[in-house]
């Protein structure tokens, strides 16, 4: 049974289709790729998940759960968390405070009291967020501010605190930009690690290296409609994906 | 003496006010409406110890409450808006709230004498400490210790993840909103507390000055709840408290030797401070310095 099902999605800005009647299946355990060239709707196929602006048509169901009614804080506790393709941390808080603010799963609900949930101090939870940076390899750099720490690090955080939410689905929007090779390998690695983990994963990327390397199964976008899907080898085989990312006419 | 205490009656009663601002700019909102809340708790304080004949404290339980209850209010249809949009609906909000006292009658007699507050002239005679026979010592006192407590409340909740939450909020929104905070929630919290903070001080007020009209209540008073904790730094509590002795207490009764001079003196001064300390009197770097020195080891907040 699928985890996410988006059925015939569609986004428009003014006459913009950002995203046109997309149709995807994402299956749980699956580390599904969304490629496409800039401006195909990958970003706003993410945004339409989180829900950050709504449908213009279609619904978009996960966990057999309509998502259409929910706003963003509330699809995070269902289990949907994200990067962002900017990152966007909390700059003044430090490392450690970042992952503290982000435990807001229903999962921490249950656990901690009301008291101890939002008026407790920093004692009692430090194991599942050390856990966490060791995780990303920010362990020494827990006490300094978001801010200060340099854009990889950034970046690290910024997967480790959507992991802090316990994701079952975790949206990843282009999470290798700006890396170098070796840190793309660390990326994947920690990618595969994550998906060891039971959480499902949807990639959104442009290095093709990573996503042919890691994933299962891959959608390819093209001015908001999908044009492929397949497995990887099936993806780089098809016609039409070469057309949209090496051009020619029509 | 009693210079300096009635000083210190000022020093207090504004902590109070820019405490009420703080919490809420921790959460990205600049609100115009704390005077509102402040007038409102001094309404209703002054009403309750004159015409209903309550004691100080319940007063200023009831006075806090209301002003929490009307922040609330105010917060989830004022909130929807950010930025200077909801500068403007907090401004607009105290202006109504300075223009209902404006027209508000309720006088009753009491002993031949008609009291309580009456439109534009105000509202006199709110004489509880006079009439208690409390010295302005013990009234400075009183108001001091409801400004520390605020203090250490604020403080608390400043290092509670709650603390971190609003930092959070008034970050990123939209990074907020993705790991599952409630902006909403927050926000409004955030103002409710804010609320009561103002209705506390507004109710003190009341009392120690004995006498409150509207025009105490308009968008002068509006702007130095937002002064001191902006002149003070978002860094820590404590940053308001420096910043409302050094406008009270130095800028405003300091300066007074020099007549008329004072006032332009005293918007230069401002704009000096903030562009000697664009992040507040106690900034993050000095607040670490604080810490080093009075040996607190733990520099996680």
């Amino acid at each position: 049974m699928a985890l996410l099902e988006l059925k015939s999605v569609s986004r428009h800005f003014g006459g913009v289709r950002a995203v046109d009647g997309l149709d995807l299946v994402i299956e749980p355990g699956q580390i599904f790729g969304l490629i496409g060239p800039n401006g195909s709707g990958k970003s706003t196929t993410v945004n339409l998940i989180t829900g950050l602006f709504p449908l213009t048509s279609g619904s978009i169901v996960f966990q057999n759960e309509d998502l259409e009614k929910l706003p963003t804080h509330l699809r995070l506790q269902t289990g949907i968390a994200r990067t962002f393709q900017n990152i966007r941390l909390f700059g003044q808080l430090t490392a450690w405070q970042n992952l503290w603010v982000a435990q807001n799963s229903p999962a921490d609900w249950a656990k901690r009291g009301f008291f101890s949930r939002w008026l407790g101090g920093q004692s009692g939870v430090r194991e599942e967020i050390s856990q966490l940076l060791e995780f990303s390899g920010l362990a020494h750099r827990q006490d300094e501010l978001a801010a200060n720490l340099a854009f990889g690090e950034q970046r690290r955080l910024e997967l480790a605190r959507a992991l802090a939410t316990r994701p079952k689905l975790i949206l990843l929007d282009e999470p290798a930009a700006g890396m170098n090779t070796e840190e793309i390998g660390q990326l994947r690695e920690r990618i595969l690690k994550i998906r060891a983990q039971g959480t499902t994963v949807l990639l959104v990327e442009h290095v093709m290296e990573l996503v042919m390397g890691v994933t299962d199964r891959i959608a390819v976008l093209n001015f908001g409609q999908k044009i492929a899907e397949g497995t990887p080898v099936e993806v780089q085989a098809d016609a039409a994906v070469r057309k949209a990312y090496l051009g020619g006419g029509e | 003496m009693d210079f300096y205490f009635g000083l210190a009656q000022i020093i207090g009663v504004h902590t109070l006010l820019g405490l009420s601002a703080y919490i809420v700019l921790l959460t990205g909102q600049v609100s115009m409406a704390q005077a509102g809340f402040f007038a409102v708790g001094a309404y209703a304080a002054g009403m309750l110890t004159v015409l209903a004949g309550w004691a100080i404290l319940p007063a200023l339980a009831a006075s806090s409450l209301l002003g929490a209850a009307v922040a609330c209010a105010v917060g989830f249809p004022a909130l929807r808006v950010k930025g200077l949009m909801l500068v403007i609906a907090t401004l607009a909000f105290g202006e109504a709230v300075r223009l209902f006292f404006f027209n508000f009658d309720y006088q009753v007699a009491r002993g031949g004498v008609k009291l309580g507050p009456l439109g534009g002239e105000g509202f006199r005679q709110i004489r509880y400490f006079p009439e208690n026979g409390w010295t302005t010592m013990q009234v400075m006192l009183f108001i001091w210790i409801f400004v520390v407590l605020v203090m250490a409340i604020l403080w608390w909740l400043d290092r509670s993840r709650y603390g971190a939450v609003l930092r959070a909020v008034g970050e990123d929104e939209l990074a907020a909103q993705s790991v599952g905070i409630n902006l909403t929630a927050v926000k409004v919290s955030a103002m409710t507390i804010g609320g009561a903070i103002a209705g506390l001080g507004g109710g003190i007020y009341a009392h120690y000055t004995t006498h409150i009209e509207h025009a105490s209540f308009g968008i002068l008073l509006a702007t130095f709840a937002l002064a001191y904790p902006i002149l003070g730094g978002l860094g820590s509590v404590f940053g308001t408290v420096v910043a409302a002795i050094f406008v009270q207490g130095f800028l405003v009764e300091g300066l007074r030797f020099l007549g008329d001079w004072r006032n332009l003196l005293f918007g230069a001064l401002i704009v000096l401070a903030m562009n000697l300390r664009p992040k507040g009197f106690l900034d993050a770097p000095t607040l670490r310095w604080i810490r080093r020195v009075f040996g607190g080891k733990r520099g996680a907040a």
